[in-house]
């Protein structure tokens, strides 16, 4: 009921976001002390045009009077808006000075853009991760009912404590992106070879939800942020909780590397992870989008050389938009979708490959 | 006062009748962007096309169309039909068209600037990029000339001595011959124009010999390409596009050559000879710059 | 404010325009090449606002409905560049074509060859890139600022195409730019001094001197986009030492400049209408000329407030911040002008002074907004979302356009001879007047809550808004078709024959020669005192 009602707020919002740290609370403060001198000026200016128009207008009788040029007028209208100029600029000096501050933070996640997905990794644990877009296609192509949080909800939101000064380290693989959640105030530009910082501490545990806020391709509209602040000691369990998972993930893997799947299991994986990293490009059906993405359904690569497809999918290739899955796909799952790739919508070449062959290139043997 | 000045200075002016050349100017540079644009894309995917002819067919219209249209020109300024007034918007078009390249040149240079003053020490961690080379770039050291990129390719830095040195100096040279020849014309000293016009021609052409040797250099024994990194692409860039002008300017000054030769112009009378005099003397004011700020600093 | 002494357009009879098509493909006349000019603007805005059209028609409503995201950026790209270098400059040149050599008393364009280059190299420039947009793989889909990487390693092979055809548009901008300084500088006629210059020259003088500036920068920019994506230089990325940054201030640098390319000349316009519709002389003309100078030299140095989110250093910033706010001072020295200028005038309110008096309000409600963009700190958070696209199209839209058509009302009767249909003109302004801010108003509400630009879809809370912005847009478009009928039917020559001074209160040599304008005018100067 309560996520009703938020909803339909939202739904006639005209201002900007107060946001929940004191830096939003400034920027909000900024931004409507700029409104309202904006409205004062306009409302001056427009009222003595309105003035003239009525009360000067020939059909009343207006004779036109006949002065111009005026130092004295002219020095006023200049310094006068000089004058406000320089009551908006302090504030803003300020503010931003304390923005571009990121000393003395108590957690650092360095935050990686990429087409069209964000990575997170918590630079004091170990702990990182993918996290995308949880709206399904269907609701996109209006076949399903859009959901409540339609476009604006991840798979795995990125966690943080409330009352501390986190650092965000914020970059790229490739293209520019921009990590941008309104209600801390934070949009920084994710640079592909540089690293830019932003800064936020959030005073209320809760849901904050933003969108990447540079064109980077195709699904830039496909890329949201969604992050929970949860209080420092349930924040600690959750970072934990990770860091044992992740852990476990790792010596599982192993542990694959020395079994087979069956072709069954590899193509059930297989299309499974294909959907969720590679369609975006090469689409559902494999077809690619001819001049942009590369079709793989009939490709020779896919069809006939084995070892030029492990390494394009696994290091990526230079100068293109294909990334290197290696580090963002377990072994099993490498081997999984190439596995399917190979064999899907009429590849039929038959081709299997396990985690170990994965885990022969990667380690160059 | 001024004003009557003005009023004496106003002449008929001469407007041109209609001409089929700058149409034919156009396509040429439809053929042109056309052609080069699908040439480029043909070459990188390895495919054969029809890119290249279509560009080689722009750039054989716009010759086509240079020739009519300055046969034109010349006709109409030789037939007396040009005024003192038309002589200066040519001279003040020119102008501002050498503007116009020094903002082109201004582009590369700026790009160089930046990468030398900002990228460079940034990658490094300077100002607010610390993290940039903790994270990223651990290994990356920021000096220039950049022989070793954050990516790993490695080249070696031009020197300024030898070559680039001669090629000053022989530009250098090459503007003062072009000066002495505007002088002789104005004094209409026909042999030393002839001779000084020569002189001028041969040193461009020497220059370029000599460019392109430091270029065979470059790629055969120092490693110095156009894939070096941000230190190779500002070096081929700017002396790539300065040579281009200079094979321009050497071409603008062989047909000054033999329009003097066939006498056309005249002390009063010789825009097109001080318009390509303005041009060498831009393309040696960019080399100097290039000199300095490529090869020395 | 200026007299002409000697006898003025008596030469109507002995320099007939050549007729068919020779005399458009051929021509030297100025007038004849500023009416292709404008032909070629307005069809262009034509084919720029039907891409507008399929932007709001699938942003209509959430989902995706009728374009798949690429092709959709593909539309807001060249959606953008044909807007900008395709309508609203070529419009521009159009007026300073027609309307320089007649204000300044000169008998055409001082390189008349020229400027029939530089008009024709447009068609093919534009046929360039829209041919792009039905090869393999689509035209250019990384927004009108073609930012790097994005444009370089990350994008389709035709941006090949598309770098060399903004080469070739810039030759034509900078060529047709040579043309206009050289006109004012040297074919002025005798007694028109540099203060007796109609605003309208001035303004141009100074666009001119902008576009020679910065149109070759903007060259430099695709030419290194260019080798990044194919010849292996790395000017844009890390890797080889170079910073896809760069690619930004280099951008910027012609950017920045370039808004107020589209937005001086209109200055001009705007000036020249409303002393006339006010019967009253400007307030004051020096101090318009150095507000305009001023804000052409303040643009070089404020580049970077596009750049707010890029990670500069805060000194950067709070510079950058400050060159930005001052632009205000200037531009509010105009706004004010103006409005004294109407002060105890005597008004009336014909379809020009209408066209007018709309871009006052609404070019300020723009400007206003940009003072609020300026703000870095506030910018973190109106960057890339629609409050910017609200910001941009009221200063270009119902300030650029807006002005443009206020100055085909304004002089379309001194251009034809004849009046045009002021019932449909008006249906044009009212209709357009109401449809526009339907169009753009609400992208500041949307912005403020927080949708980004250049999204094919958008989340729920957007969705009202949305629709109606869509809606207003459609009535916006619907709208240009009146003005459409309007023009052909003035091309056609019908209509009231009109005076040769056409409005009550217009002054300037270009009032003094007959109505129509004969083919060839000012062939001996005229003596202004
Ligand atoms: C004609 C085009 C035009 C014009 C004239 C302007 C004018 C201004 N613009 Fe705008 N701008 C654009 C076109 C234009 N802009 C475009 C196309 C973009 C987006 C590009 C893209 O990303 O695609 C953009 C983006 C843009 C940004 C970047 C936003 C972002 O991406 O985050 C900024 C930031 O500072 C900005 C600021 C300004 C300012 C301060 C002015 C000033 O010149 C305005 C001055 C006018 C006034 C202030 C009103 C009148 C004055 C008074 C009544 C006087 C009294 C007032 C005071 C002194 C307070 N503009
Ligand atoms: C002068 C410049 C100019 C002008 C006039 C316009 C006019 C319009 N623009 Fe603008 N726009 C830009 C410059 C301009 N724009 C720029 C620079 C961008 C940024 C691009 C980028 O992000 O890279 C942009 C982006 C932009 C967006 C954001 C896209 C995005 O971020 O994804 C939107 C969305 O609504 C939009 C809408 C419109 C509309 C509805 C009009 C309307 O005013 C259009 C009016 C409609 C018509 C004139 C059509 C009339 C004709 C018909 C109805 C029939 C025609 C049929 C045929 C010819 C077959 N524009
Ligand atoms: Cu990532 Cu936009
Ligand atoms: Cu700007």
């Amino acid at each position: 009921v309560s996520a009703e009602t938020s909803s339909t707020a939202d739904q006639y919002q005209l201002n900007l976001r107060k946001g929940v740290t004191e830096i939003s609370g400034q920027v909000y403060d900024l931004h409507m002390l700029m409104f309202i001198i904006c409205v004062v000026i306009a409302v001056l200016v427009f009222g003595a045009m309105f003035w003239s128009m009525f009360f000067h207008r020939k059909s009343r009788g207006a004779q036109p009077a006949n002065f111009h040029e005026s130092v004295k007028v002219e020095i006023a209208w200049t310094v006068v808006p000089f004058i406000i100029l320089v009551v908006m600029a302090f504030p803003a000096a300020k503010t931003l000075i304390a923005m571009e501050d990121p000393e003395n933070s108590e957690v650092t996640i360095l935050v990686t853009g990429s087409q069209w997905k964000w990575h997170y990794k918590y630079m004091e644990n170990d702990v990182e991760y993918y996290s995308v877009m949880a709206t399904q296609q269907e609701q996109i192509n209006n076949k399903f009912a859009k959901g409540e949080n339609y476009l604006l909800e991840v798979d795995r939101p990125l966690v943080i404590p409330t009352g501390k000064k986190v650092r965000f380290l914020v970059t790229s693989d490739d293209v520019i992106h921009s990590w941008w959640v309104p209600d801390f105030a934070v949009k920084k530009d994710a640079n592909p070879g540089f690293i830019n910082e932003a800064w936020t501490n959030v005073n209320e545990p809760g849901i904050y939800r933003g969108q990447c806020a540079e064109l980077c391709g195709k699904d830039h509209g496909f890329m949201p942020i969604v992050v929970i602040a949860k209080e420092p000691a349930e924040y600690q369990a959750w970072v934990n909780e990770q860091e044992d998972i992740q852990r476990k993930a790792k010596e599982e893997e192993q542990r694959l590397l020395a079994m087979n799947m069956t072709m069954e299991e590899l193509m059930v994986t297989g299309e499974q992870v294909y959907l969720r990293a590679c369609a975006a490009c090469h689409q559902p059906n494999g077809q690619g989008l001819p001049g942009v993405f590369p079709a793989l359904v009939g490709s020779d690569m896919v069809l006939n050389d084995m070892t030029a497809h492990l390494d394009v999918v696994i290091n990526g290739k230079a100068g293109t938009a294909m990334q290197a899955f290696a580090k963002q796909l377990t072994m099993s799952e490498l081997a999984a979708v190439i596995t399917y790739e190979r064999n899907a919508w009429g590849n039929d070449t038959g081709d299997m490959v396990q985690a170990k062959d994965i885990n022969a290139v990667m380690t160059g043997q | 006062m001024a004003q009557q000045q003005q009023e004496q200075v106003y002449e008929k002016y001469y407007v041109p009748d209609q001409s089929p050349w700058p149409i034919v100017g156009a396509v040429a540079l439809f053929l042109i962007a056309y052609g080069a644009g699908n040439f480029v894309i043909e070459q990188t995917k390895g495919e054969s096309g029809y890119g290249g002819w279509t560009l080689l067919a722009g750039i054989a219209t716009l010759i086509f169309m240079l020739v009519g249209w300055f046969r034109n020109q010349i006709h109409e300024s030789m037939s007396g039909l040009y005024s003192a007034q038309l002589g200066r918007s040519y001279r003040q078009g020119m102008a501002w068209f050498i503007f116009s390249e020094v903002m082109f040149f201004a582009a590369f240079f700026g790009a160089l600037f930046y990468a030398r003053v900002i990228a460079l020490p940034w990658l490094d961690g300077a100002s607010n990029n610390a993290m940039t080379a903790e994270v990223l770039w651990p290994n990356f050291e920021a000096i220039w000339p950049l022989t070793k990129t954050p990516g790993g390719v490695e080249t070696t830095a031009m020197g300024w001595m030898g070559l680039p040195l001669y090629n000053t100096i022989i530009l250098l040279i090459s503007s003062v011959t072009c000066h002495f020849a505007h002088v002789a014309l104005e004094k209409q000293q026909r042999t030393k124009l002839i001779a000084f016009m020569a002189v001028t021609i041969l040193l461009g052409l020497f220059f370029l010999v000599l460019q392109v040797e430091e270029y065979v250099h470059a790629y055969r024994e120092m490693n110095l390409t156009l894939q070096s990194g941000i230190y190779g692409n500002t070096f081929f860039l700017l002396t790539g596009f300065h040579g281009m002008h200079v094979t321009l300017g050497t071409i603008i000054l062989i047909v000054l050559f033999l329009r003097i030769l066939k006498g056309h112009f005249t002390p009063e009378n010789h825009f097109a000879f001080q318009a390509g005099s303005w041009y060498w003397h831009f393309v040696d004011v960019v080399w100097v710059m290039l000199f300095f700020f490529v090869y020395i600093l | 404010m200026s007299t002409a002494t000697t006898e003025l357009g008596h030469d109507d009879h002995h320099h007939h325009a050549p007729s068919g098509i020779k005399r458009w493909l051929y021509t030297t006349n100025h007038k004849d090449i500023g009416t292709l000019y404008l032909w070629f603007a307005f069809i262009m805005f034509l084919i720029g606002g039907a891409m507008a059209m399929v932007i709001r028609a699938e942003l209509f409503q959430p989902g995706l409905q009728i374009v798949d995201p690429n092709f959709f950026n593909q539309m807001t790209t060249v959606h953008g560049l044909i807007m900008v270098f395709g309508a609203v400059m070529p419009a521009f040149t159009g007026l300073a074509n027609w309307l320089v050599p007649m204000m300044i008393g000169a008998p055409d364009m001082a390189l008349p060859r020229m400027n029939n280059w530089s008009f024709w190299i447009l068609p093919m420039a534009f046929s360039i890139l829209l041919a792009s947009l039905f090869m393999e793989g689509g035209g250019p889909a990384f927004g009108w600022t073609f930012y790097a990487p994005l444009s370089t390693t990350y994008s389709n092979d035709t941006t090949a195409l598309f770098v060399f055809s903004v080469h070739i548009m810039g030759i034509s901008s900078i060529m047709g730019a040579i043309n206009v300084i050289v006109t004012i500088f040297n074919m002025r006629a005798p007694g028109m001094t540099w203060m007796k210059m109609p605003l309208f020259v001035w303004t141009w003088l100074i666009t001119a001197f902008l576009l020679i500036a910065v149109m070759p920068v903007l060259a430099g920019a695709v030419t290194m986009v260019l080798t990044d994506k194919f010849f292996g230089t790395s000017f844009f990325s890390a890797s080889g030492g170079g910073d896809p940054v760069m690619f930004q201030h280099i951008f910027w640098f012609f950017g920045h400049p370039e808004v107020y390319i589209m937005i001086l000349p209109a200055f001009g316009i705007i000036s020249a209408i409303i002393p006339t519709f006010s019967r009253k002389k400007l307030f004051g003309y020096a101090s318009m000329v150095y507000a305009t100078t001023s804000i052409a030299l303040l643009s070089f140095i404020v580049w970077a407030h596009h750049m707010f989110t890029t990670g500069m250093p805060v000194g950067a910033e709070l510079f950058f911040m400050f060159a930005t706010m001052l632009i205000s001072v200037p531009t509010g020295v105009k706004v004010f002008n103006w409005v004294a200028t109407m002060w105890r005038g005597s008004l009336t309110f014909e379809v020009p002074m209408l066209f007018a008096l709309a871009f006052i309000v609404l070019f300020t409600i723009g400007g206003l907004s940009g003072l609020m963009l300026a703000i870095v700190p506030v910018d973190f958070q109106y960057h890339d979302t629609y409050f910017v696209v609200a910001h941009f199209h009221y200063v270009l839209v119902t300030g650029a356009i807006f002005s443009i058509m206020a100055a085909v009302y304004y002089w379309l009767p001194k251009w034809t001879g004849k009046m045009f249909d002021i019932t449909l003109a008006k249906w044009h302004f009212w209709c357009s007047l109401i449809s526009v801010n339907v169009l753009f108003f609400p992208m500041h509400f949307v912005g403020l809550a927080g949708m980004p630009r250049r999204i094919p879809d958008y989340a729920l809370q957007f969705a009202d808004f949305n629709k109606w912005i869509s809606l207003g847009g459609f009535a916006f478009g619907l709208s240009q078709l009146i003005f459409l009928a309007l023009l052909i039917k003035a091309c056609r020559k019908k209509g009231e024959p009109v005076s040769d001074q056409v409005w009550e209160g217009a002054e300037g040599l270009e009032w003094e020669i007959p109505s129509p304008a004969p083919y060839h005018t000012f062939e001996t100067p005229p003596v202004i005192k």
